[in-house]
């Protein structure tokens, strides 16, 4: 086990790399700079702050200074604000992880039930309502889903505040997050325990006397549940990047907004701190979702 | 009494499933005793209605699945009747089955020894430590080697033979009356079969519970079964000891049986195998079940079910065949149905 994840961060560490690669040629080679603003500069101002964001050098040399200062842990400032990366994309995670892990709970909850739900009902009423609005949802993206929201509750009912400058409002985005994903669980969810109500291992404990409930929450769901797991990672990754939107259709303030605004902002040192701390987490929340898979599934074999 | 000896009597048994294509007639009528200590035999090919009459008796048949009507009397009581509740206490009590294939009835994600202690706290009053010992020992009545170490293993750490020995350690585990085995030999290799085959005789002469043993293979029944039932299309067509139905067949299916397997005397012989398609349970005939691949079938035979009557040697056949050779022997003497062919 040890092994296997030193040698899964050895992994990761590589792919980061890459990431980093990647988005620091490609930002790069996109027309337009931090400074190449709308505001005319002097030609001396333009010149220092290039030379401070060492701007001035070839790309090659800039990415060998950025990959140097990331070993010590420094992401650098911000080319706009002048703050420190790595502060701005702490407080604002913590917005997004607020965001997210409620819209990830709401989702594998409504998903793990209903899925459940319609598998026992089979080919009755409440399984053919649960899969039409399943596949309603799954067809059906958070941005356009968001809008919607936006416009029936807080625009005609005016139930909700539209624009929530503190974040205390996090039912419409955590709703428009997780329909997505909660409607991929939920028919997850029904295939995988059809599936494992007709194994014969789920016979052999009814014919043991174990009651019925018992039979279906210990020997089905936890069976049934595998595939789902092996969605967690994926999902996670899914409802980030949903986030990007979400944040903006909301007005929150979260990591994802940030991420946006960096991007037409040209802001480089924004666009790499944003980029390699969700390839991070992307990394990690798979190497999270393996081992949970062994812990439910013993058969896995890490290593 | 004869009726008080017999822990378990199951009388006309129909048991159908409902699907798409109408009703499946799975068992229709079958009726048998089983006495406390014995094992009986039920044998049959693939759709005789077999192990759907085994889980009739502990009321596990699929969702579709229903006891239409018939009796399936437990120490008299009759236990179609019984609430799923006290259906829960019979199972795994009074009555376990092991079944067919040990590669998929254990539970892939909980140990042996969930498995097994959950049987064991199920049934008994048992707890914690008393709990464990009994597992360990139940494992080691199946011969497990090294229980202690085994019951914190999973399934997929066992071989298909340690596996049914496991599921025969559950079932055995808190000492039922009744043990069902379904075809417990079929997944298994032949050097293992007659392990199990060795184990589960064994187990019966300690314990001293009446086995049903369903199968298709005549070999594993004529070793060990002290009755046997031959069913062919849901219904009982010939019951008698091994010796009756081994060397004294009445019923054309059950003699087509033996010829298509290999014995001592058809050496250097082609085997005979039962020509045709077993019957469409959808849509049963109104005469004898095996009547269409019947060699010797008579007019009779496609018009009227044959009542099961004593044979000539004295088992019981239900075959308008066997009856004819009763009524050239003098025993039956009627004017009708049987000779007007």
């Amino acid at each position: 086990m040890a092994k296997y994840i030193f040698k899964r961060v050895l992994l990761a560490i590589a792919t980061i790399f890459i990431v980093c690669f990647i988005t620091f040629f490609t930002m790069n080679a996109i027309p337009g700079g931090p400074f190449a603003g709308e505001k005319a500069k002097s030609p001396e101002v333009q010149a220092a702050l290039e030379k401070r964001f060492n701007l001035d050098k070839p790309v090659g040399q800039q990415f060998l200074i950025y990959m140097g200062n990331l070993l010590h842990g420094d992401f650098g400032v911000s080319a706009k604000t002048g703050r420190e990366i790595s502060d701005t994309i702490g407080s604002k995670f913590a917005v997004s992880a607020k965001l997210g892990v409620l819209a990830v709970l709401l989702a594998v909850a409504l998903g793990v039930v209903f899925g459940s739900i319609a598998a026992l009902q089979r080919n009755r009423w409440p399984d053919r309502l649960i899969i039409f609005l399943s596949t309603l949802f799954t067809s059906l993206p958070s941005f356009v889903l968001g809008s919607f929201l936006l416009v029936i509750f807080s625009v005609r009912l005016g139930l909700v505040q539209a624009w929530s400058p503190d974040h205390q409002n996090l039912v419409l985005p955590v709703i428009s997050l997780a329909m997505y994903p909660a409607a991929y669980i939920t028919r997850l969810t029904k295939t995988s325990m059809l599936d494992v109500m007709g194994q014969d291992y789920v016979r052999t404990a009814r014919a043991k006397g174990v009651a019925q409930w018992k039979v279906l929450f210990v020997h089905t769901l936890r069976n049934a549940l595998i595939p789902v797991v092996t969605y967690l990672g994926p999902m996670i990754a899914s409802v980030l990047t949903g986030s990007l939107v979400v944040e903006q259709i909301f007005t929150i303030g979260g990591l994802g907004a940030e991420f946006v605004q960096s991007i037409t902002n040209r802001d480089y040192p924004m666009i790499m701190g944003v980029t390699i701390f969700l390839a991070v987490f992307m990394v990690t929340m798979n190497l999270l979702t393996d081992i949970v898979y062994k812990v439910i599934d013993p058969r896995i074999n890490l290593g | 009494m004869a009726e008080e000896k017999n822990i378990l009597s199951v009388v006309d048994l129909h048991t159908t499933f409902a699907t798409d294509k109408g009703e499946v007639m799975a068992v229709n009528g079958v009726s048998f005793n089983l006495a406390a200590g014995k094992i009986l035999g039920i044998v049959g090919e693939s759709g005789s209605g077999k192990s759907v009459s085994a889980y009739s008796i502990m009321q596990i048949l699929e969702k579709n699945g229903s006891i239409k009507s018939g009796q399936i009397l437990y120490k008299g009581e009759d236990i179609t009747k019984w609430p799923e509740s006290r259906m829960r206490d019979f199972r795994g009590k009074c009555c376990s089955i092991i079944f067919q294939d040990p590669m998929t009835s254990l539970n892939p994600v909980f140990t042996i020894g969930f498995q097994l202690k959950e049987a064991i706290k199920l049934h008994t009053n048992r707890t914690g430590k008393e709990v464990e010992k009994r597992a360990i020992e139940m494992l080691e009545l199946v011969g497990v080697n090294e229980p202690e170490k085994r019951i914190h293993q999973y399934p997929f750490e066992f071989s298909g033979g340690m596996r049914q020995r496991v599921m025969i350690a559950m079932a055995l585990a808190c000492e039922p009356d009744i043990l069902i085995a379904d075809e417990p030999t079929t997944a298994l290799d032949v050097t293992i079969q007659a392990q199990i085959l060795e184990l589960m005789k064994d187990l019966q002469k300690k314990l001293g519970m009446a086995i049903i043993m369903v199968t298709h293979d005549l070999g594993v029944i004529a070793q060990m079964a002290d009755e046997i039932i031959v069913m062919y299309g849901g219904r009982v067509c010939e019951r008698g000891t091994a010796e009756d139905i081994f060397y004294r067949p009445c019923h054309e299916y059950t003699k087509g049986l033996l010829r298509s397997i290999p014995n001592i005397d058809s050496m250097g012989k082609r085997l005979e195998p039962i020509s045709g398609t077993p019957i469409n349970l959808l849509n049963m005939p109104k005469g004898c079940a095996f009547c269409p691949r019947c060699d010797a079938a008579m007019k009779i035979c496609l018009e009227q079910q044959p009542p099961e009557t004593r044979t000539v040697d004295g088992h019981l056949a239900s075959c308008w065949k066997a009856i004819q050779a009763e009524i050239e022997a003098g025993m039956i003497h009627v004017e009708a149905p049987g000779s007007g062919t």
